[in-house]
């Protein structure tokens, strides 16, 4: 099992915190790695918030490749940050040679396009990156989208955080969100990419168990969408349902949980708008989970979300302060970055339920 | 002495011989009455015995005619094994044994084919019986509780739309329906499959229809029935019961002309219409239901002379699925206002995916389901050859419809329900979870339905009479005689008791892998010891 973090601030956070939040919670979490979204960037990516930014890891061919493909794309660079690891010896990391964190200026053929069509390139070029190199295998690339900043690594949170200086907080690096995990996919083979949270085209997710219903939701999520690949982890699922559900047929927020757990049939038939969720259950019933997990989720918006399987057979917990909120696995998280927040106030959502953090901080709670 | 003639018909070229114990015999004439083929009779046999009569013993030899019961050589009157005789005797007298040096199958065909009912005897492999529900929740994720744990057992009946077709429009954070979408109904997915009135006895069919409504209005279990082909009572038809009904329309349109005629009469909605196209136990061949089984009731439902009733294999004026579609299923649909879903019934064949490829683009988007009955499907009355030798596995023809759907993304458009030998060895539970595992929405069942009404035939070659209107059991006949032995009630809480456990059978197979509604395509919870069936199927192989 997983243990999954989030933090949402009104004021840049530093990786630290969330470093912080995982940490009393490793005996779930086992510390065979960490991997963490960033968005709502700030230090030294405040001036390009607008601007694409390239999470790569990778060799110094790979980076070579990289570069000949932006360069051949028209993506001008506008700015570059490269951590400096610290190499001391007895680390635990399976580290890549290099780390890349890199905004680009759209090529100059979109400067007349639409931000839908520019999310389109995005997507394109992230996925052609992987593509090339993978089939070198020569790195990885996580994400590519403005203000989002991906890093994943092997081995133990604590000595990737050292290695990445992540305990010292020089202000460059700090986020007004941060989405984290520090586990590597212990169930199947040890792959950066199955590593959460994932993302795609401004939606970022994190989930917390299983979904025994992998095989049917990817078998049709192959068909659905031509960024929806990879399925190194039967988590990919909830994000790529997310982006179908919200993104390409635009339903509001609340159908994702109809979608992914539908109400019993017992249930769904004593209310009102009985119609509209039984031609839901219908069409999307291959994006239906089972199994036990809880998901924490950013949306293009900023908004941070929560919520379970139908069972809740996965803990979660939201706390927080005017200034900050955070979703954590287990409250002890919770506790050791917000000791002074109200614990009455802990929200521990139940199976049909939703929660919703916007960027005010307001926090909404519905059920499904 | 009498010459042998090699040509003469013996007790010894039947299939079944008649054990017969004289000893234990008291002549109470039982097993002669209740035999339905007359394949025994009471008759004198001179026989050399020996007697005591005294009260010391005092044997003597004697020449006596005593009274005896006897197999009958004729074809015609062949002992069937059905086991009726065995059954009623009071002192284990008689019985029915397997003959496997029988010359029948040489000798039986003096007046054209050799004509039965039941099942394929040929074809009773068992693919599924290699396949284990393997992928069992074990510390990665939590069984659930079959006791405690709610389950979703529901199927799809109906078009399903692609979500994007869906006419949803969202306003102020709720989405609310605009247009029409095609009927769906969601229920059991275990559907009473197509049994007529005619080739069943009116009992054994209201028994049948008895449990379907009692396990709808006592348990909750939306089970559905198919009425076969050859209308149904008018009184049910007029009834708020004929919401558990699928009416069947097949190629001779039996009882059709009541239906027609009660529609401006019928309080609700039937829950589907059925259009046979072909059955797994004989495809190609078309309907029949010998004048043996056509009685006055029968004549009157479907409105035909005392006749023997051959549907013809082929809807006459369809040549192509096209035309099917846009003919059979819009006039269908058209007749109940598009508020009932029609789907269609076709034999497993090599065909099947291009048959389902073709209605899963239809641009009408107007069937329902697609059924595939396999060769293990029965049947009330049939050519042998046809039953033997014609027909096609259901499993992996199932299969590949599905997986031919998901590589369009079409899966679960048109829901796929497979027959055919589900049940075969009595637990349908198993079978239909680990068809529904690779891709069947849900199943439908006939055989196993009658034979927890008393029928006793096999896919061994017991009795399979059904086609002669002598069926031993009064479930296959129309003989007010034979009808009577059928106990109606004892029959249909026979069914309720066994889809009762069924039900929870079914849940004791989703909770160990994890699952609160069915595993629609959940290959991978499959595993299976044989590595032909592993890859034909695409499922994990394990030894």
């Amino acid at each position: 099992m997983c243990r999954i973090g989030s933090i949402k601030s009104k004021v840049p956070v530093h990786p630290s915190k969330a470093l912080h939040l995982m940490l009393p919670q490793q005996e779930g979490h086992d510390n065979s790695g960490f991997a963490m979204v960033m968005q709502d960037l700030y230090g030294v990516f405040t001036e390009y918030k607008d601007k694409p930014l390239l999470s790569l890891a990778c060799t110094q061919r790979g980076a070579q490749l990289v570069e000949d493909y932006m360069d051949s794309h028209n993506f001008v660079q506008l700015a570059e940050w490269i951590p400096k690891p610290n190499k001391q010896p007895g680390l635990d990391i399976k580290a890549m040679p290099y780390y890349i964190f890199r905004n680009y200026d759209y090529p100059e053929q979109y400067n007349d396009k639409t931000q839908e069509e520019r999310e389109e390139l995005m997507l394109d070029t992230r996925l052609a990156l992987r593509k090339i190199l993978e089939e070198t295998n020569e790195g990885y690339v996580y994400s590519f989208w403005p203000d989002v900043l991906t890093l994943k690594e092997i081995g133990d949170p604590r000595d990737i955080a050292t290695y990445f200086r992540l305990w010292d907080d020089s202000g460059m690096l700090v986020a007004k969100s941060i989405i984290t995990q520090c586990r590597q996919n212990t169930n199947y083979d040890i792959v950066r990419y199955a590593a959460h949270p994932f993302f795609i085209q401004g939606y970022t997710l994190c989930a917390n168990g299983e979904n025994t219903f992998y095989t049917k939701n990817m078998e049709y999520q192959k068909s659905l969408h031509r960024g929806y690949t990879g399925f190194e982890s039967d988590s990919q699922n909830f994000i790529y349902t997310l982006h179908y559900v919200l993104r390409q047929l635009k339903w509001p927020i609340q159908y994702y949980k109809h979608v992914i757990t539908p109400l019993p049939f017992a249930e769904a038939e004593q209310r009102e708008d009985k119609k509209v969720l039984s031609v839901i259950r219908q069409s999307l019933g291959h994006l239906e989970i089972n199994g036990p997990n809880t998901i924490i989720a950013v949306l293009p918006s900023g908004d941070m979300i929560t919520c379970c399987d139908s069972k809740k057979l996965r803990p979660v917990v939201v706390g927080g302060d005017d200034t900050t909120i955070a979703i954590s696995s287990e409250v002890c998280g919770l506790n050791a970055i917000l000791p002074n927040r109200d614990m009455s106030k802990d929200i521990y959502p139940n199976e049909r339920e939703v929660i919703v953090i916007n960027n005010d901080l307001e926090v909404q709670r519905w059920k499904q | 002495m009498e010459t042998v003639r090699t040509q003469d018909i013996s007790i010894n070229d039947l299939k079944w011989k008649i054990e017969y114990y004289a000893d234990r015999c008291t002549m109470c004439g039982s097993c002669v009455a209740t035999c339905t083929k007359n394949a025994i009779e009471a008759c004198i046999s001179h026989r050399s015995v020996t007697v005591s009569n005294a009260h010391q013993p005092e044997p003597v030899k004697e020449h006596k005619a005593i009274p005896v019961i006897k197999q009958v050589a004729s074809i015609a009157n062949a002992c069937v094994g059905c086991g009726m005789c065995e059954k009623v005797c009071p002192n284990r007298a008689i019985k029915a044994v397997r003959n496997i040096d029988n010359r029948f199958n040489l000798l039986a065909r003096d007046h054209g084919p050799i004509k039965r009912g039941g099942r394929t005897n040929l074809n009773a492999q068992r693919t599924l019986d290699s396949v284990i529900v393997g992928r069992i929740s074990q510390m990665t994720d939590p069984a659930l509780d079959s006791e405690r744990h709610t389950f979703d057992i529901r199927a799809p009946f109906g078009r399903v739309l692609l979500p994007g077709e869906l006419p949803l429009v969202s306003e102020n954070g709720q989405l609310t329906l605009t247009g029409k979408t095609p009927p769906v109904n969601w229920i059991y997915p275990l559907i009473f499959s197509d049994m007529s009135i005619g080739a069943l006895s009116t009992r054994a069919w209201e028994a049948v229809s008895l449990a379907t409504a009692y396990l709808n209005e006592k348990h909750n279990l939306p089970v559905r029935m198919c009425s076969g082909e050859g209308g149904m009572p008018v009184k049910l038809l007029e009834s708020e019961k004929l919401k558990y009904m699928i009416l069947q329309i097949a190629s001779g349109h039996f009882g059709w002309n009541r239906i027609i005629k009660a529609m401006p009469r019928m309080k609700v909605d039937p829950a589907g219409i059925l259009i046979k196209i072909g059955q797994g136990a004989k495809p190609g061949d078309g309907g029949l239901l010998p004048a043996a089984k056509v009685a006055e009731h029968v004549q009157a439902i479907r409105g035909v002379p005392k006749a023997t009733l051959s549907s013809p294999p082929n809807h006459q004026g369809l040549y192509s699925i096209e035309e099917s579609v846009q003919k059979m299923h819009l006039s269908l649909n058209a007749a109940f206002g598009f508020r009932v879903p029609v789907a269609i019934k076709c034999a497993a064949s090599a065909t099947s995916v291009s048959v389902y490829n073709n209605l899963l683009r239809d641009p009408y988007k107007i069937c329902g389901g697609f059924f595939i009955d396999g060769i293990q499907g029965g049947t009330g009355a049939a050519n042998e050859v046809s039953l033997d030798h014609t027909g096609h596995p259901v499993v992996s023809k199932l299969r590949e419809c599905y997986l031919a759907a998901v590589k369009q993304g079409l899966q679960g458009q048109i829901p796929l329900w497979a027959g055919g030998g589900v049940g075969l060895t009595g637990n349908a539970a198993a079978d239909a979870f680990k068809m529904i595992c690779l891709g069947a929405n849900g199943v439908f069942v006939g055989k196993i339905l009658i034979q927890l009404l008393g029928c006793i035939g096999n896919e061994n070659g017991r009795c399979n009479a059904c086609s002669t209107g002598k069926c031993p059991t009064g479930i296959c006949t129309q003989d007010p005689r034979l009808v009577k032995r059928l106990d109606i009630d004892k029959g249909a809480q026979n069914i309720v008791d066994y889809i009762l456990a069924l039900d929870s059978e079914m849940r004791k197979l989703m909770a160990p892998i994890g699952n609160s509604s069915l595993p629609v395509g959940r290959s991978d919870a499959l595993v299976t010891t044989d590595k032909a069936i592993a890859d034909k199927l695409g499922i994990q192989y394990v030894c």
